[in-house]
């Protein structure tokens, strides 16, 4: 696990569901053939209405026309990110575009649960609404040890929740290297 | 201790007396459900961590019920369905559902129940959010991604948070004009999207227990919709009939304890509430049906999980009975049990299937369609600046298809009636 994550701030609103993550015709993409795999990069966060995406401005495209990877390795969003269907092809999707974490007010249940069994991006929450104090294309630099976030681009630096309970499995890097590491597989 | 009824499954589950809210516990799994968008995933995961030649725990309990991307042309999609047929080959799966069969069963939730597999007191784990659906038999039932069901189809085994409980007590006889869609977008209108986020929904009261199971299937399949881990309804005599016409296994009913802790808890009566709807673009942006009144639509969609139901249908027929849609109306059943229902359920001398085609609905093949978009070649699916109102769980945007579009989450009461005007339009303006 990377101990510290320095990237640009794609900055969203509330209630951003997996089908605005990665709409649902293009579930039907291979998530282990590479050059399929790609594809959900692509069309990472390509469900969000245009004005809706890179905050505060908005239209400010998540990944560019003809690129598979987003410019944006942060996302920070309001409440209840990740609401919606239980496809884990979104956290997937923001992996392959080149996510390592997201600051979200707070997190639906199952895509926490993806973003840390999957080990595909660190689901960080904060208490501030961050949305609307970060803008999109700000320098961020996450202090993965020491839960804080700093704004490089304006100086600024903000606490965020511990990760609690889970850390122990993001640091894993997943469900399974977890349970490996912690003899839970050897029950079966 | 004093526990509640999802506090009391999860105990069994995990081999203890008692669980407390907020403790996390691993649970032994009584069923895995999977479908075509996830399972070939799933299954990928599982050989990469557990090997290529590996068994999974209990072939007699995973069930896997495509549904999503059916009648399509779309060639992945096709793929998709070759990787189920041929995991479940090489498993042994005896409860996998193979489409272009006579075996094909429909939208995953609904099949569930009609074969047997909802039983009270049970866990059930599937890769689709709508899974707290089977709540609706008193046992718990959850969506989680691949990467743990992967885990599931390995070990049997998955941890998780045991939940603390809100509980929605719905007092007083339903009247003809509401109906359970109604009853949980008035839920979500009042806890809002994230209102019951980690948290079980426990429904109670006498308007639950007057409702068939179908109805009480509305209401834990959009428990998800305000964040729910779970919804539940304790089994009674309307659910151990229906279990035991369909299953000969046995089940064991639990209660929640008169002095369970409640996170907290709401009181409805419902003489005094009305048909509503949510608008676009989210499932808490709840308005009367009347306040809206007048406002255009040009499509009205009818199926699903939540909508797509025999119950659902004989709500929209009666509607619908002896009157013309005025906007594209499309019928979709959830299941093949459901399709043929249509053509043999009767209502006022015609069958529902006459109704819908005298009133000029089309009518399509069982699956999930354009609830959730799917391929570009999918039944129903919205286009440009559609307004679309729809018996359907979630109206976030593009849901439906298109990004532009606005959908109206409504009863199918509403649904139809809305149909025939091409306004949205109250049921009582018909019933």
């Amino acid at each position: 696990m990377e101990k510290v994550i320095q990237g640009k701030a794609y900055v969203l609103g509330k209630n951003i569901d997996t089908d605005q993550i990665i709409p649902a015709e293009h579930l039907v993409y291979s998530l282990s053939d590479p050059e399929e795999v790609k594809l959900y990069g692509k069309y990472a966060l390509s469900g969000v209405p245009p004005e809706q995406g890179g905050l505060p401005e908005g239209n400010v495209p998540f990944v560019t026309d003809g690129s598979f990877d987003s410019d944006f390795t942060i996302i920070i969003a309001g409440p209840n990110f990740g609401c919606g269907s239980s496809r884990e092809h979104a956290p997937f999707a923001l992996k392959v575009a080149g996510v390592k974490a997201i600051i979200a007010e707070s997190y639906a249940r199952i895509f926490y649960r993806n973003c840390v069994d999957g080990g595909f991006a660190i689901p960080y929450e904060t208490s501030e609404q961050l949305n609307r104090i970060i803008n999109t294309g700000d320098e961020l630099r996450i202090d993965v040890g020491a839960n804080t976030l700093e704004n490089i681009t304006r100086n600024i630096t903000y606490k965020l929740n511990s990760l609690g309970d889970v850390f122990n499995i993001v640091e894993a890097g997943g469900i399974f290297s977890y349970a490996r590491q912690e003899n839970l597989m050897a029950q079966n | 201790m004093a526990q509640t009824i999802t506090q009391k499954i999860l105990s069994k589950a995990a081999n203890r007396k008692f669980v407390d809210a907020g403790e996390s516990v691993w649970l032994n799994v009584d069923i895995l459900l999977t479908h075509d968008v996830c399972g070939p995933p799933t299954f990928d995961i599982f050989k990469e961590e557990f090997g290529a030649d590996a068994k999974v725990w209990d072939p007699k309990k995973i069930v896997v019920l495509p549904d999503h991307y059916i009648f399509t042309a779309n060639e992945h999609a096709h793929r998709n369905i070759d990787l189920l047929r041929q995991f479940a080959k090489e498993q042994g799966l005896e409860h996998y559902y193979d489409v272009g069969t006579d075996r094909y069963k429909g939208v995953c939730h609904v099949a569930l129940a009609e074969e047997g597999f909802n039983l009270p007191g049970t866990v059930l784990f599937g890769t689709d959010s709508h899974t707290c659906t089977s709540g609706a038999f008193g046992m718990f039932g959850t969506g989680i991604g691949n990467t743990d069901a992967a885990f599931i189809l390995g070990t049997g085994k998955l941890w998780e948070k045991v939940p603390e409980s809100m509980k929605f007590t719905f007092d007083g006889e339903m009247p003809e004009y509401l109906t359970a869609k109604d009853l949980i977008l008035q839920i979500l209108g009042d806890i809002t999207t994230d209102g019951a986020t980690y948290r079980a929904m426990e429904f109670d009261g006498e308007a639950i227990f007057s409702l068939p199971i179908e109805e009480r299937m509305t209401l834990t399949n959009m428990a998800i919709e305000a964040g729910g881990m779970n919804g539940i309804i304790a089994a009674d005599a309307i659910t151990e009939a229906y279990v035991k016409a369909r299953s000969s296994k046995p089940y064991e009913v639990f209660q929640s304890d008169p002095d369970a802790v409640y996170h907290s808890k709401y009181h409805y009566n419902v003489r005094e509430l009305e048909p509503v709807v949510a608008q676009p673009h989210s499932p808490d942006n709840r308005a009367t049906v009347r306040s809206l009144k007048g406002t255009k639509i040009t499509k009205s969609y009818i199926g699903s999980c939540t909508g797509g139901k025999l119950t659902d249908f004989v709500m929209a027929a009666k509607i619908l009975k002896g009157h013309k849609v005025s906007v594209t109306t499309n019928i979709v059943p959830a299941t093949v049990k459901v399709a043929r229902d249509l053509e043999c359920e009767m209502y006022d001398g015609q069958t529902l299937k006459q109704i819908f085609e005298d009133a000029g609905c089309s009518i399509a093949l069982p699956s999930c369609a354009a609830c959730l978009g799917g391929p570009a070649d999918t039944v129903g699916r919205s286009v440009d600046n559609d307004v679309v109102v729809s018996t359907t769980n979630r109206n976030f945007p593009g849901r439906m298809g298109s990004k532009h579009a606005g959908v109206y989450l409504a009863s199918p009461l509403t649904a139809a009636a809305s149909a025939i005007t091409g306004t949205l339009t109250d049921p009582r303006d018909f019933l």
